[in-house]
């Protein structure tokens, strides 16, 4: 028998603001634990929430990018349960009236065509401490960094029927929220995490089996992967005439296979009731037009005024605005850069390829868009050659240094001065006079030779063209 | 006359005048709290040093000619569910026994920057659940009327200081009668602001949607000072009315006359002792004599607010107490494992009433009960308000007794936790409708403890309900009946 694959994906997002969603601490990563916290997202009895009015734009502002209605009126719950990583004995959370719901994301399908995938709910809430163990296991302490920070959760709808439409998804969905100023969505570093909910079904079929909700994934690969396994393991059980077992299970990246945390059956009552220490959100239908009006321009829309603005090709455009941080880069290169075809060719090139083997972001990278402008600036001032230049992007991707300082720090200035290369020149055509013979026999290889020896003699500094200029003017005199 | 048998007014006054320093004002009261709380035991923790620190400061205020606040060095005692920042605040729980917040309250923010000194921080329920004190897990405080009788709860040792003259005001707070109800049993003024009126930061949970802090004091007019200084918009309180603070003891005798008075039916009906029926209908008839226009109100929901009640303030209270987990703070008991960590904590840290109100908030909330439990009383809550706004229609203020009967004996009702809950019947549907409610002094019982009225009135009505009080103080021609308390030499009696 086939089976048919039906996924729905939980995404829990953290919203870019400057305080927490219920106190005035910041929102903000940090090594030293529960450095960023206060009485009132510790929990200290008394403390009254006060609820963040710049999450609730950004909350309304995520709801109206991925099409949702939006709820006027709306409020928060508290969910129950005893846990250390949560401060108050319970979760602040949006259970009954979302602020969002109904939405949808049109994405790519296997096949290429476009596919819509709805979207349930999208809700407040606040996010949990983390709990670290010591390596004996004899211990357990608690970091409430990042306890009431904001978060979104999306739920979609079981519309998804692969792992590859999964990946998109979640690439569609970042993508958005990134554009819409939302979130940064970084898996890695936490501020975006997806369970997955996954089951089978005999094709043609449209009953629901029972599914499995699949945790622990630390990239957009291991959600992809874990699905993969999952329907492995799933099809496995189905065709040998066992039953799926709902149950939570957890990724493990080490091995690449999911292991059961707990059944269902124990899942918790959170026993949900509405916050009475906080005021219902209420929006106008003004507040919620103006939300519309101001949303942020998303990929395509920047594409396109990349392509009419800079005179960029399509294709170059599409690369650039594959996610908001790097046409943002590109952007703020050409503040202080007017050649948009260049910085582009440079940014896809040689900048891609570095972010790449080093796996990080380009807002998390050290090479600033102001230091791209400033070696392509110095490129074209005949400062330095290109082949330098890549040495120099190099060397300030991995120190942070400008390049302009790398420069001067190592007297790296191409040399241009004629008086000074002709000297060179002689030298050279003084040391080879076996290529000076074969060039004049019209062994016109023999110019590359001499070209390649000036430009060792001065360790790659002179000015390439030049030298090749006043050599030929040497050679023929 | 001594010191601490003066109403806050009268010592503002002596103070303004400088006939009496807040150093000797605070000092006699602190005499009479080392005179008599050893066998009323009204204070958890006592603060004379603070208090005295306080005084100090006002008295060099005043010579250096600053304006001050009215209650600039009136003693004030605090009921110990309202942070204090370094002192200790235990809401009469083990599991807080030796907590001490790193912040204040805003009320108690108020009070400080008015310069009141604190004298200490009293006795009450754990938790503020309870009507007499005998659930506090250190001790039972005394009524001074007769001391083997409860002085009511939860703020018991608020009102047994204000009544013993040991503190000349003190702050209670008011889930479902936690105010009105102990100054009944010990014949004062107690004050439920509307809810919101009074920032609850720095106030410990105990059901968050009903929890209001108010006054105790000897008259009215005392009352109508103190909530003039707590009361007032907090944005640190999401639920915190944003209305203008009128000023209270303006105007407070602007008398009855014209005034439309609702007498609550249901309550006659009820097994209330007959004594107290017929001084809240002395009362009214006095009221009516000096031209209030009287009338009997039908509140038909009333005995469905005592069952919504006993099932919305546990709800909340379970999830209010679940933060007490031996994590962050307070009691933590031995334990091998988490789990075994949060059964000990809050097995060993929470006394039987509080455990007892968690697991009834627990059922009620859990999947399958919350619609037939939690889910109603909402519903119930609703229409009660209804109800009032009704009944409002017709009447600027409502009145009945205060509570069903005067103070009763200790360990009369602590092993009947229903009958302990009806000791509230009165004052539960004023809280779950949110509207502001006062408890009166209505002359004292044949076996000489005082009996209480209470008067209610629409949201933000408190000016009125200040003036009715403050006409009935008048009737009693002006002194407030005080218990009589025989003090020997340097000691309690
Ligand atoms: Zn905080």
């Amino acid at each position: 028998m086939d089976y048919e694959t039906v996924i729905g994906l939980e995404v829990h997002v953290e919203l870019l603001t400057e305080s927490k969603l219920f106190c005035s601490c910041p929102n903000r990563f940090a090594a030293e634990p529960n450095i960023n916290t206060c009485p009132g997202c510790l929990g200290f009895p008394g403390i009254l929430p006060q609820l963040n009015a710049a999450a609730v734009k950004k909350a309304l502002t995520a709801a109206l990018a991925l099409n949702c209605e939006v709820a006027l009126y709306s409020y928060f719950d508290r969910k129950n349960y005893f846990y250390p990583d949560i401060s108050k004995g319970y979760q602040i959370s949006q259970f009954h009236v979302p602020i969002g719901s109904n939405g949808y994301i049109d994405i790519k399908d296997d096949q290429g065509s476009t596919k819509r995938i709805r979207i349930g709910r999208v809700h407040m809430e606040e996010d949990a401490g983390k709990l670290v163990h010591s390596p004996a296991g004899d211990t357990s302490l608690v970091d409430y960094n990042r306890a009431g920070v904001p978060l979104i959760e999306v739920v979609t709808e079981p519309d998804l029927r692969s792992p590859g439409e999964a990946k998109y998804y979640l690439e569609k969905l970042k993508s958005i929220l990134q554009y819409a100023d939302v979130s940064d969505c970084k898996m890695e570093e936490g501020s975006l995490r997806c369970d997955a909910n996954i089951s089978l079904r005999p094709l043609g079929s449209d009953a629901l089996g029972s599914k499995t909700e699949l945790k622990n994934m630390n990239s957009f690969k291991a959600v992809e992967r874990s699905l993969e396994y999952e329907i492995r393991r799933q099809r496995d059980i189905l065709i040998s005439g066992g039953e799926v077992v709902s149950q939570t299970r957890r990724w493990e990246e080490n091995s690449q296979k999911t292991f059961a945390m707990r059944g269902k059956l124990q899942a918790h009552d959170y026993r949900c009731f509405v916050d009475p220490e906080l005021a219902p959100i209420q929006l106008t239908a003004e507040e919620v037009e103006e939300a519309r009006r101001n949303l942020p321009e998303q990929a395509e829309a920047r594409a396109a005024r990349f392509v009419k603005d800079y005179k960029l090709p399509g294709y170059d455009a599409a690369v650039l605005t594959v996610s908001r941080s790097l046409a943002d880069y590109f952007e703020a290169c050409l503040q202080a850069y007017d050649n948009p075809k260049t910085a582009a060719n440079w940014i896809m090139g040689e900048l891609m390829a570095k972010l790449n083997t080093a796996g990080i972001e380009v807002d998390r990278c050290s090479f600033t868009p102001a230091s791209m402008a400033e070696l392509l600036i110095m490129i074209d001032e005949g400062l330095i050659s290109g082949k330098l230049a890549k040495e120099i992007l190099d060397q300030s991707f991995s120190s942070g240094k400008s390049p302009r300082r790398i420069v001067v720090e190592e007297n790296l200035v191409q040399i241009s001065d004629h008086g000074e290369l002709e000297k060179v020149i002689r030298q050279m055509i003084e040391k080879h006079p076996d290529s000076v013979e074969n060039y004049r026999a019209g062994k016109t290889k023999a110019l590359g030779f001499l070209v390649g020896q000036a430009m060792a003699e001065t360790k790659g500094k002179a000015n390439p063209q030049l030298v090749n200029e006043l050599l030929l003017r040497a050679l023929e005199s | 006359m001594k010191l601490h048998e003066n109403t806050a007014v009268v010592l503002s006054q002596l103070l303004a005048k400088k006939e009496v320093s807040a150093i000797e004002v605070t000092q006699s009261f602190l005499n009479r709290i080392g005179d008599l709380d050893p066998l009323l035991k009204a204070f958890v923790t006592l603060t004379p040093e603070f208090a005295l620190k306080t005084a100090a400061e006002v008295d060099q205020k005043r010579i250096n000619g600053k304006r001050l606040h009215p209650l600039a060095g009136v003693p004030i005692a605090i009921k110990d569910n309202i942070c204090t920042e370094g002192i200790k605040t235990t809401c009469a729980s083990r599991i807080l026994s030796n907590y001490h917040p790193p912040f204040d309250a805003t009320v108690v923010s108020s009070l400080k920057a008015i310069g009141m000194p604190l004298l200490g921080k009293t006795n009450m329920d754990e938790f503020a659940m309870g009507s007499s004190t005998e659930n506090s897990a250190f001790f039972t405080s005394r009524n001074p009327w007769d001391p083997e009788r409860v002085p009511g709860g939860s703020s018991g040792g608020s009102a047994v200081a204000v009544a013993a003259g040991m503190a000349p005001l003190a702050l209670g707070s008011d889930t479902g009668g936690s105010v009105r109800q102990p100054a009944s049993f010990c014949g004062l003024i107690g004050l439920r602001p509307t809810y919101g009126r009074v920032s609850r930061y720095g106030l410990i949970a105990f059901a968050s949607s009903l929890d209001q802090i108010g006054p105790l004091a000897l008259t009215a007019e005392d009352a109508a000072l103190l909530l003039g200084a707590i009361a007032g918009y907090d944005r640190l309180d999401s639920t915190s009315l944003p209305e203008d603070v009128p000023d209270y003891s303006k105007e407070l005798g602007a008398g009855i006359k014209g005034i439309r008075i609702g007498l609550i039916g249901e309550n006659v009906d009820q097994q209330f002792d007959p004594e107290v029926n017929a001084a809240v209908k002395r009362k009214l008839t006095m009221l009516e004599q000096h031209g209030a226009v009287t009338g009997e109100v039908s509140l038909p929901l009333t005995d469905y607010g005592l069952g919504a009640y006993y099932l919305i303030a546990p709800s909340e209270a379970s999830s209010n107490l679940g933060r007490y987990d031996g994590v962050r703070y307070g009691y933590k008991a031995e334990s091998r494992h988490l789990e075994e960590m949060f059964s000990n904590t809050r097995g060993e840290g929470f006394g039987a009433e509080v455990k007892r109100r968690i697991m009834i908030g627990t059922y009620a909330l859990s999947a399958g009960y919350y619609d037939a439990y939690y889910l109603k009383a909402m519903q119930v809550r609703t229409m009660i308000r209804r109800n009032y706004e009704k009944a409002f229609q017709s009447f600027d203020l409502i009145l009945g007794a205060a509570t069903p009967t005067p103070a009763f004996k200790i360990g009369e009702k602590s092993d009947d936790p229903l009958q302990m809950y009806l000791s509230d019947v009165c004052n539960i549907n004023d809280a779950l409708a949110g509207i502001p409610s006062i408890s009166v002094p209505a002359g004292l019982h044949s076996s000489g403890l005082p009996m209480g009225m209470q008067i209610s009135a629409p949201p933000s009505g408190e000016k009125l309900l200040l003036a009715a009080a403050h006409f009935l103080d008048g009737q009693k021609r002006g002194v407030p009946q005080r218990p009589q308390l025989e003090i020997g030499e340097g000691g309690s009696k």
